[in-house]
């Protein structure tokens, strides 16, 4: 029994490539899992100038890393990188394949799954080893529910929701690494991104962070969102919105939280001014902790928030972030 | 342009999940189905794709009987006909696709349009599988769409964590709509009555068997409503305290 864990990388830059969180994440489920089962782990590492951060999994408890490092890989590719992770689960005999529920991870793993005719199951909350094994846990209806899932096919796929699955530091050990080749052609390449944009930089991304500060509708306008930025900027943390304030064109479709937009579970979830409808409830109510400020005491976010205050967002809003400042040394 | 869009029935947004009997699958005696609402944006994008090339949009639905009303309310919004694969049996996201995919492998579709997901099992799966399927180029979690029907190829944008990616396919290809791509039509009355003529064709569905079971389903552990701490900001150094030293998460 072998499980190969696709460790994503940002996998363009010849020089500066790093290891997104989610790498880890999926090399430890493995190697932990692959123990239990009393089988084998290995990692898969591909993208352009990959090559030299392979070794780092092996801090993270993985011993072998396979990689493929190829110019062409550099910008992401559909199809190309299909083949390529189908060609090295076969040559590698892998029975089972992590991947982070990225979007990355989301768009290759349904066509790898297809390749190596295995079923897939998707955005894995938990993974138990049981009867030789594994039984995936993940959530449907936008997290309104659980199912346990079951592979039946020989081969299976796993994608592991980013930010669920623990990952300790690293020990400093080093992977013995492996370069695989497969041969690629210009028709392998008919899904080929051209350009990779990044947006808003300085923050994190809303299905990556470890805190999110969310505004809803209660605050009256786009406007009223630099109290929202100012705490989340002090925090660190992504801003969201809920659904209501993205319908009225404050905010981006892409910080939309909630059954329509991102499913998130972050550490802490803030949310500021949003009443908390059952569509926005399931998309953030598996955030470790919630902190709910609304100034209707009968707000359904609070039935869900573990730390409450009942009052306007403008009155507390300052006064918290000026306070987490003091604590943070930002002063 | 020869379009087809994968339209899919779901529970509402609205719902309330309750186990059903079976303990595997939600409990749909008093649910509400709907147009899966990620697929609004890909009958929009399609519609524009026609209004724009010429052309005609087929809607293609794999379920049971009440999947013909999700096919009918597509029609509502324009489009030309509809396609209703009628199966029973539930399935999972790779027989769903295989199904689909035997459907239109003789279609010669130039783009096949699907929701990013479907808000039932959230597996963002289903598109894709058919395209790697069919050996078709795909994008998935699209926001924006620049067909060239003479280069025979498309421009999407689509979104990744912190960006987007532009991403290049040549034609035949599939696409997922993510929310932001467009504003979806409100089907008009005219529309409304015109789709009540409009053809839908029932086949019945390839065997295709799924690959994965569901074992059991749950409700995730209701979260304990947590402490009010006050009600004006003389709370704050408390929340600070709370989240600094009990949930030490700053």
């Amino acid at each position: 029994m072998k499980i190969i864990a696709f460790a994503e990388s940002t996998h363009g830059s010849e020089t500066g490539s790093r290891f997104k969180k989610v790498a880890f994440e999926a090399v430890q489920a493995a190697v932990r899992l692959a123990a239990e089962l009393g089988g084998e782990a290995e990692a898969l590492v591909i993208g352009n100038g990959v090559r030299n951060i392979a070794a780092e999994l092996g801090g993270y408890g993985m011993k072998k890393v396979y990689v493929v490092d190829d110019k062409r890989l550099g910008l992401y590719s559909s199809t190309a990188y299909a083949k390529v992770v189908a060609k090295a689960a076969g040559d590698l005999a892998a029975d089972v394949v992590f991947f982070p529920a990225t979007a990355l991870g989301k768009d290759l793993a349904p066509r790898v799954a297809v390749k190596l005719k295995a079923g897939l199951a998707a955005d894995c909350v938990a993974l138990k080893a049981e009867n030789g094994t594994l039984t995936a846990t993940r959530p449907v209806y936008a997290g309104k529910g659980l199912i346990d899932v079951r592979i039946n096919s020989a081969k299976k796929v796993f994608t592991l929701r980013p930010n669920v699955f623990s990952t300790s530091a690293t020990n400093g050990s080093a992977a013995a690494v492996e370069d695989l080749s497969v041969s690629l052609e210009e028709a392998d390449f008919s899904s080929r991104v051209t350009a990779l944009t990044v947006a808003k930089a300085g923050r994190p991304d809303l299905t990556e962070a470890d805190i999110i500060v969310s505004g809803g509708r209660g605050l009256g306008g786009p406007e009223h969102f630099d109290i929202v930025e100012r705490l989340a900027d002090v925090l660190g943390a992504a801003v969201g919105a809920s659904r209501a304030a993205v319908d009225a064109g404050w905010r981006p479709h892409e910080d939309q939280v909630g059954q329509t937009g991102k499913t998130v579970s972050p550490s802490l979830y803030v949310a500021v001014a949003i009443s908390g409808a059952i569509q926005h409830l399931a998309g953030m109510s598996s955030s470790k902790y919630i902190v709910a400020i609304n100034k209707d005491k009968e707000a359904p976010i609070f039935q869900i928030a573990d730390y409450g205050i009942v009052a306007d967002a403008f009155e507390v809003l300052p006064e918290l972030t000026s306070e987490l400042k003091k604590a943070l040394g930002k002063d | 342009m020869k379009l087809f869009v994968c339209v899919n029935q779901v529970p509402d947004t609205e719902t309330k999940v309750k186990v059903g009997q079976d303990g595997k699958t939600i409990d749909r005696s008093e649910i509400n189905l709907i147009l899966n609402p990620y697929d609004e944006f890909a009958i929009e994008a399609a519609l524009q794709l026609k209004d724009k090339f010429g052309g005609e949009v087929t809607y293609v639905s794999a379920g049971g009987d009440s999947h013909k009303e999700v096919i009918r309310k597509s029609l509502a919004m324009g489009g030309d006909k509809g396609i209703h694969i009628k199966t029973d049996s539930a399935g999972d996201s790779y027989s769903t696709a295989a199904i689909l995919a035997s459907a239109l492998k003789d279609s010669g579709a130039d783009i096949i349009f699907f929701g990013k997901q479907s808000i039932d099992y959230d597996d963002s799966a289903v598109g894709t599988m058919v395209a790697e399927m069919l050996g078709l180029p795909s994008a998935s979690v699209v926001v924006k769409i620049d067909a060239d029907e003479g280069a025979k190829k498309v421009i999407c944008e689509r979104e990744v964590e912190g960006g987007k990616e532009t991403v290049e396919l040549s034609l035949p290809c599939v696409i997922t709509a993510q929310k932001g791509l467009n504003e979806p039509r409100y089907p008009s009355l005219k529309g409304i009555m015109a789709a009540k003529s409009k053809p839908i064709q029932e086949i019945s569905a390839a065997p295709a068997e799924p690959l994965t079971e569901v074992i059991g389903m749950r409700k995730p552990a209701a979260k304990q409503g947590g402490r009010i701490l006050g009600t004006d900001k003389s709370a704050v150094p408390e929340l600070v305290r709370l989240l600094h030293e009990e949930a030490k998460v700053i």
